[in-house]
């Protein structure tokens, strides 16, 4: 008879088999996305975007670890989330940012924002906005000194100029970008968001892994369009300037801090691109990619929880 | 179904469909068989016979007086040794008849096949063949057969998707018994008056698509739908949705959608009774999972030990650490080897322990990976935070009950959290909370 009786055998709850799927494996898929945008720093504002970078995410990490050590609770680095949030921190800020402040905006992303509402999955904020929006506020100068493109630099003796959306905002028409430069990146602004053609090659890729869906980037990037076209202004310079494509492809899409449902994406992604472009057209900022997705973040559970879902069988969440 | 009508979420999953093209085994008989007073959902039967009788094949030894009940017979022929409570796999005590076999494998005496003149013969004949669904549900088919609005009904859905990955039992009685299959469909059309059928298939398996095609050419009215390559295409919510477009809300039976369903291996056995008269007294159970050594489809009696046909096939190559009864998805973990076949097993699959190692759980990163592969469209996160943290109203809000438990949220998750486990407990919750 039976040489496998009690206590030798596994009793546990179907299902028995799970993907090998993990936040370690999402983590990592976005970190691969955001590869090109990254080439492209580099190539566009040179080694300080790189170290800039690196100082980020060696800092969001170091704080991530400190502060689970001193609360005792288990390390989490592992995970890769801090990593991510170094990058897209570091991808907000002029490559010309003193590296403390870089240093400060880690601490606020990652102590403020994230770990103390609960560490992953818990915080109501994309923690690298966040951090970008407190740092803007607090280093207003540094914060809107926007290294010219290494390029650019080789020609002109200008250091540092106004973004494409600061030439907008001050009606310097004549003076705006050509779409080329606007889509390969080569423009003033954020280290991380200006190359348009990265961040879609990157947007692309996890779409095809199937780590985002379509609804936040397609409603946000859409719904900039249109405002354009109704504000009657140039809809390709609203989608391919400032941080609209980092923020709809890699920010808005921030899975804890964006709604769960489908419908919920959409009426959260169009929110996104109402309040940026309001911003933009009438706002005294020249650019509100970072406040509208903020205030969409706060907004998140009331959107969960006004938006629901039809259950098989007609009924109503 | 329109070819536009959207299909129900779900996973794709590997098939591991290993004992397909093996061709079922005969077990030899074994030297006693235990059989449970347990044997489908509803009201034990209570043993009919007693220590020291002698016992033909197919004779009643347990029946129940209660509406959803169904007779069981001894599957062998020999001597009633033990009539004693035994604990079953789901961790209840049961009335067991324990019979030694005399190896002769005698019959009762006047098995015919039973004369049908009206509906109501059709459903105690039924009742008489001992049928249960043999899906996993086990319940009784002549419950099933008799829902309360037969006039509603136009459709029998044959189940044959066979979702879970490794079990290939279905798949062998359409290969084997394929006439047996398409008479029982028949029988059940003629003698319940439903007009239509149509059989669920999955498209991995090609060969029993094309096998029921060419037996039902010449019947219009029989249809065999190939349904994608999906798990759970055979839970019935899904399967009616899949195979008919029709929906039927929580608290309504598939009758109130004009449909009732039948297990392809159910159809096969009722035939079986309507030539023969000879009720389920033996199965085929796939035996498969990577610590066993020969994979096997095996047709054995009901009541068999496992570690019985586990040896049959070989015995173990590896040393487990997880046994099932069912599929990886929806099966049971068993605690013991050493108990019995009932009527509603279709596998027994025997894994090792690197198989059996589960990852650690991890924070919940609200990804919605589980709300989009609920077939049923709840959300599994959030009724998690709300099983969490004890709120009733909101899991009641969230429809909670409509879960089936098929396991999809939990498989997907990055955060490896027991979703449909919880799912589970919060259906209690909200059935003891609810009072």
């Amino acid at each position: 008879m039976s040489q496998y009786r009690q206590g030798g055998l596994i009793v546990s709850t179907s299902p028995h088999i799970i993907d090998d799927i993990s936040t370690t494996k999402i983590m990592r898929d976005v970190l691969i996305a955001l590869v090109p945008a990254f080439v492209m720093s580099a190539v566009i504002f040179g080694p300080r975007a790189v170290l800039l970078t690196v100082t980020c995410v060696v800092s969001c990490v170091a704080f991530e670890a400190i502060f689970r050590y001193i609360t005792r609770r288990g390390n989490t680095v592992g995970d890769l989330s801090a990593v991510v949030t170094g990058v897209l921190l570091s991808f907000n800020l002029p490559s010309s940012l003193p590296y403390w402040m870089a240093v400060v905006g880690s601490f606020v992303a990652i102590v403020i924002v994230k770990q103390l509402f609960g560490g992953l999955g818990q915080n109501f904020a994309n923690p690298a906005i966040t951090a970008r929006v407190v740092l803007l506020v607090s280093f207003a100068t540094p914060m809107t000194t926007w290294p010219l493109p290494e390029q650019i630099l080789r020609t002109t003796d200008a250091v540092t100029g106004a973004t494409p959306l600061a030439l907008f905002a001050e009606g310097r028409m004549a003076e705006l970008p050509s779409y080329s430069d606007l889509f390969l990146g080569f423009v003033g602004g954020s280290l991380g968001e200006t190359s348009a053609l990265a961040l879609l090659i990157g947007g692309i890729y996890l779409l095809a892994r199937r780590i985002i869906t379509p609804e936040i980037p397609l409603a946000f990037l859409g719904t900039v369009a249109v405002m354009a076209l109704i504000a009657g202004t140039d809809p390709l310079f609203h989608l391919l300037s400032g941080g609209v494509m980092l923020g709809a492809i890699f920010m808005a899409t921030d899975y804890a801090t964006s709604p769960l449902t489908s419908r919920g994406k959409i009426i959260y992604g169009i929110g996104c691109g109402l309040l940026t472009m309001v911003i933009r057209l009438y706002g005294s900022y020249p650019e509100g990619v970072s406040y509208a997705i903020l205030l969409m973040n706060i907004l998140t559970p009331h959107i969960d929880n006004l938006t629901g879902r039809s259950l098989y069988g007609g009924m109503k969440v | 179904m329109s070819l536009f009508q959207k299909h129900l979420a779900g996973i794709h999953i590997e098939h591991h469909k290993n004992t397909m093209d093996k061709a079922t085994e005969k077990m030899p008989l074994p030297d006693k068989v235990y059989i449970s007073m347990v044997q489908h959902i509803g009201a034990p039967c209570q043993p009919v016979v007693s220590v020291g009788d002698h016992v033909k094949a197919c004779q009643i030894i347990g029946d129940s007086p209660a509406p959803v009940s169904a007779p069981i017979h001894a599957s062998a022929s020999g001597k009633v040794v033990a009539v004693e409570p035994l604990m079953t796999l789901m961790g209840l005590w049961s009335q067991t008849v324990t019979i030694a076999l005399d190896k002769v494998q005698e019959s009762l005496e006047g098995l015919e096949p039973p004369v049908i003149r009206n509906r109501e013969d059709f459903i105690k004949a039924v009742r008489d063949s001992g049928l249960v669904g043999l899906g996993g549900a086990a319940f009784p088919t002549h419950v099933k057969l008799n829902p309360p609005n037969p006039e509603r009904v136009d459709t029998l859905v044959i189940n044959a998707a066979e979702c879970e990955p490794y079990i290939t039992a279905d798949y062998r009685t359409m290969i084997e018994t394929p006439d047996l299959v398409v008479g029982g469909i028949k029988t059940v059309m003629k003698h319940l008056n439903i007009p239509n059928c149509v059989i669920g298939i999955e498209e991995n398996k090609p060969l029993a698509i094309e096998i029921m095609r060419d037996l039902t050419a010449d019947t219009p009215e029989i249809r065999v739908a190939e349904l994608e390559n999906k798990y759970p295409q055979g839970a019935e919510r899904v399967l009616i949705y899949e195979t008919t477009g029709r929906v039927f809300p929580p608290g309504k039976l598939p009758a109130d959608a004009g449909v009732v369903v039948l297990n392809v291996s159910s159809a096969a056995v009722l035939e079986k009774y309507f030539q023969t008269g000879r009720p389920l007294i033996s199965k085929r159970v796939t035996v498969d999972g990577n610590a066993v050594r020969t994979p096997k489809n095996v047709m054995t009696l009901i009541g068999t030990s496992l570690d019985d046909m586990i040896a049959f096939c070989d015995g173990f190559k590896r040393i487990p650490k997880k046994i099932l009864m069912g599929g990886p998805m929806m099966g049971r973990a068993i605690y013991d080897d050493g108990k019995a076949l009932i009527k509603n097993n279709n596998a027994i699959l025997a894994f090792d322990e690197e198989w059996a190692a589960m990852p650690p759980e991890t924070p919940c990163i609200h990804c919605g990976r589980c709300v989009r592969a609920c077939p049923l469209k709840l959300m599994p996160t959030s009724l998690y935070k709300a099983y969490n943290s004890s709120d009733i109203d909101e899991l009641k809000r969230l429809h909670v009950s409509l879960c089936m438990e098929c396991g999809c949220c939990t498989y997907v998750c990055p955060a490896k959290k027991p979703l449909s486990f919880v799912n589970r407990l919060g259906k209690k919750l909200v059935a003891e909370g609810g009072k």
